[in-house]
């Protein structure tokens, strides 16, 4: 009769939908944990003042108003790649290409502006960076795309080797256009006759990418949850048999969408050369494409909850930075902390979905 | 049976999932040397509960005990221990592996398949099972699979047996051995329990039926003591007829004629062979067979989802002109005008999306409709209200994703989308399946008034009893072919039970 012991303290079982306040309640609770892990953690690893680490982090990202503007540019260029990849991810389609295909766009961009500028007009040149860039973007997301529709490849890979093959490229073009000479890099490109530079709006160099990607982000958000194409992105993802099942072309709905999502990528690029950075690097794009996977999923592929997490992760990783040149610690130590802290929220989902219930009745006699 | 101690006692048995209460302190007792039918609509908790016993999940509240101790039931491998052997409904086996294989698999001590293979064959003769300890899973057909997943649970040592809906997938005669291997297991002194709906199965096998509703435990007592009426009361809550209606066909004409329909699957594996028939207006055409002989592929060959190697598959339009549908995907027969209505096996992952809401769900036949890059959304979450009530869906809102809601709602969502579009032909297949006995009779009400409005009706079904109540005509399919097509009325439940096993059912044997 020694079974009680025996009885598990605990199970897990899962819950009902929470009302919206409840589970954000269980997010802000998983962050404010989470700060306090991090703040144990740096008193005890290199006995900093964690209140002093956190207001270094804050200062990071708005401490000056430029600071602010250049938080607000990392924000709207995460934004608008992982706003591009978010239409591929309802489909279930794990398009992890989106460094690549924003990279074909910022090759694309680049080249018109060495290749035409003295031979074109400005804003001709302009228009053909827009038109090329978009386009590089969208075949290089449909050529992993027609093969997933055609011959059922895994698009994942695919679309993850691609990124090698642009990385190459750029590394390669550098090289046959740097500038000056035997400096294997590109520099700044037009430097005097700024040809193919997009206009400073209102004074503000970054205004106009935020601009441009806000207006991306109202319009996916119309395009996936109001739109024919939106709906028929929602039923591909849920089921393709039921998909076929109504007559929807499942394989066309996949390359259409994976252009859409190439296309929006290559428009990250062309904002990245054409606007903020006028020249051209292998990394260019700053890993953005990876970053963009786990903005979109923290969001649940949600257009505008992504404004959210895209603002938590570049908030983060600034702060990161910030925390390494102030207090002179490896910049090692700034990503321990962001992992800390994307561990407790991603973690907090956990405990949304789920619920620890106590066993009545464990250890007492019966 | 006051003399005997329980093989099983379960007390105040309460398990919740989020906001639905499964079980309902339920109590039951199980004795050895007696098969106990636990019987209850869908949805009652009798799967649950039962799960409990076996180690899947872990009560909430309440007591279990062996044999008067007792116990605490953490893993199937603490149920394993005590001796409770829980056979699923979806088999867990490994299918390239073979039947000695798989009954070894996971067990501790030293691989000896010879040894293993004898120790099958005496568990088979003992109780009457017919296994190839060498056969491989591939090889067998559902019944074979159903009985090495019997001879696993009893290899390690069970004597609580407990299936679940073990008839499913069975004919009938396979049903009648499998019966018998439960009757001489009880005969040993094991305690058997099957999970079922189907009233005639507790009469037949069972000497004690206990019944649950709505998670409750309404009450048990010996079957020889009851009646079909009286149990079914007991289930529903309240009386219910039992008769399934059977108008005559009005004015039957030629609807889809189908010819010499061959289909191939990708691995090359002839799923139809040469089928033939015709579909009449205003006629219920039952298709009965065993599980996977082309049931399935049949229906999506005429709705445009299944590539056909040979044959034709013709609609006849109200003039009597002709219309191919074959080659045609579902977007391009409904082009045509032909109005065709499909309640496919697969509900929520082919008929509906699951995590979308009714509204949505209802749009997915009409989100086409209308100029313009976006969706008209009121017409379908209308729709929707308009099914809620009309067919008493229960559910929250319209707005509730409908893998919320029960088998039978699911199912009223689904074919209420597909008769709403006014439909000349309707496709079902297992329209009642999991349904409990309100719902699966809503379900053949609503299907009789589309042939009273003189639709063509092809209904695939797998309960013979219900097949041979409502349809108009039975065609049998064997393997893939026509075994043969008889009139419903006054057709016996044997003779297309054998049609269904061998072509032509016992017109050989004569």
């Amino acid at each position: 009769m020694n079974n009680k012991t025996r009885t598990p303290l605990f199970h897990v079982a899962r819950r009902a939908a929470l009302p919206w306040y409840k589970s954000w309640a269980i997010r802000g609770g998983a962050v404010l944990l989470a700060l306090l892990v991090c703040g144990l953690i740096t008193t005890l690893v290199t006995g900093e003042d964690p209140i002093a680490v956190y207001a270094a982090m804050w200062a990071g990202s708005f401490g000056t108003s430029r600071r602010i503007w250049v938080l607000l540019q990392n924000i709207a260029m995460l934004l608008c790649v992982s706003l591009a990849v978010t239409p591929a991810f309802r489909m279930r389609c794990w398009n992890l290409g989106g460094e690549g295909q924003a990279l074909i766009g910022c090759l694309a961009s680049a080249a018109c502006m060495i290749l035409l500028s003295g031979k074109l007009s400005n804003g001709l040149v302009i228009l053909c960076m827009i038109v090329t860039s978009i386009l590089a973007g969208a075949v290089w997301a449909g050529i992993p795309a027609f093969f997933k529709a055609k011959y059922n490849t895994n698009e994942t890979l695919f679309t993850l080797m691609m990124n090698y093959v642009a990385t190459q490229l750029v590394a390669y073009f550098c090289v046959v256009w740097e500038n000056p000479k035997g400096s294997g890099q590109i520099g700044i490109i037009n430097p005097n006759s700024q040809i193919g530079w997009f206009p400073v709006i209102a004074g503000q160099k970054y205004l106009l990418n935020i601009l441009v990607v806000a207006v991306v982000c109202v319009a996916m958000h119309i395009y996936l949850n109001y739109s024919k194409h939106g709906y028929e992105i929602a039923v591909v993802g849920e089921s393709e048999r039921t998909a076929r099942y109504v007559g929807i072309k499942v394989e066309r709905v996949i390359v259409r969408t994976m252009l859409l999502s190439g296309a929006l990528c290559g428009l990250a690029g062309l904002l990245l050369v054409g606007s903020t950075n006028h020249t051209l690097t292998p990394t260019l794009v700053e890993g953005r494409g990876f970053t963009a996977v786990m903005v979109a999923w923290l969001a649940k592929f949600n257009p505008v909850w992504m404004i959210l997490t895209s603002l938590l992760l570049v908030f983060l990783s600034r702060g990161a930075g910030e925390i390494a040149t102030n207090f002179g610690l490896n910049s090692s130590f700034g990503d321990i902390l962001t992992g800390v802290i994307l561990f407790f929220i991603i973690g907090s989902e956990f405990f949304i979905n789920y619920q620890i219930k106590l066993t009545k009745g464990a250890g007492k006699e019966k | 049976m006051d003399n005997k101690v329980a093989a099983v006692t379960m007390r105040n048995i309460t398990k919740r999932f989020g906001p639905v209460l499964a079980n309902d302190r339920v109590w039951l007792d199980i004795y050895r040397g007696e098969i106990l039918a636990l019987l209850g609509e869908n949805g009652s908790g009798k799967t649950t509960l039962m799960n409990m016993l076996s180690g899947i999940y872990f009560p909430d509240e309440g007591e279990i005990a062996i044999d008067g101790k007792p116990v605490v039931i953490r893993s199937p491998r603490d149920a394993f221990e005590l001796g409770i052997g829980m056979i699923h409904q979806h088999f867990k086996l490994v299918d390239v592996l073979s039947a000695a294989e798989n009954i070894v698999l996971g067990l501790p001590g030293k691989l000896d398949l010879k040894a293993a293979a004898q120790k099958i064959r005496a568990i088979c003769d003992a109780y009457g099972f017919e296994v190839d300890p060498e056969q491989k899973i591939y090889d067998m057909s559902v019944s074979q699979k159903q009985t090495v997943e019997i001879v696993k649970v009893l290899y390690r040592g069970a004597d609580i047996l407990i299936l679940d809906e073990p008839t499913a997938v069975l004919t009938p005669q396979e049903t009648d051995k499998l019966f018998a291997v439960l009757r001489n297991m009880r005969d040993d002194g094991k305690a058997v329990v099957i999970i079922t709906h189907k009233m005639h199965e507790v009469e037949a096998l069972s000497d004690r039926v206990a019944i649950l509703r709505h998670g409750q435990f309404i009450g048990d007592m010996p079957t020889k003591n009851t009646n079909a009426q009286e149990m079914t009361n007991m289930m529903v809550g309240h009386a219910v007829t039992l008769n399934i209606d059977r108008p005559e066909p009005e004015d039957p004409r030629p609807r889809i004629e189908v010819k010499d329909l061959t289909v191939r699957d990708v691995e090359g594996t002839v799923k139809l062979d040469s089928v033939s028939f015709t579909a009449y207006t205003g006629e219920i055409l039952g298709i009965a067979g065993i599980s996977g002989c082309g049931q399935k592929e049949l229906l999506e060959a005429i709705a445009g989802l299944q590539p056909v190697e040979a044959g034709s598959i013709s609609y006849i339009n109200d003039d009597g002109s002709r219309e191919e549908l074959l080659g045609k995907d579902p977007l391009a027969i409904k082009d045509m005008g032909v109005a065709l209505s499909f309640v496919p096996e697969d509900r929520l992952g082919m008929g509906l999306v699951g995590n979308m809401d009714l509204g949505k769900n209802m749009m997915l036949r009409s989100y086409r409709s209308g100029k313009g890059v976006f969706i008209n959304r009121r017409a379908p979450y209308k729709l929707a209200r308009e099914m809620v009530d009309f067919l008493e869906i229960a559910t929250p809102s319209v707005e509730t994703p409908v893998r919320r809601l029960s088998g039978g709602n699911v199912q009223k969502v689904l074919v209420g989308r597909e008769i709403s579009n006014a439909p000349t032909v309707l496709l079902t297949a297992y329209a009642t399946r999991g349904l409990d006995i309100n719902s699966s009779y809503l379900i053949y009400d609503t299907i009789n008034t589309q042939k009273m409005r003189g639709v063509a009706v092809l209904y695939v079904g797998e309960d013979l009893d219900v097949l041979l109540e409502l349809a108009d005509r039975i065609l049998v399919l064997c393997g893939g072919k026509v075994s043969g097509i008889v009139p419903g009325r006054g057709a016996k439940k044997r003779d297309v039970g054998l049609m269904m096993t061998k072509l032509g059912g016992n017109a050989h044997e004569q």
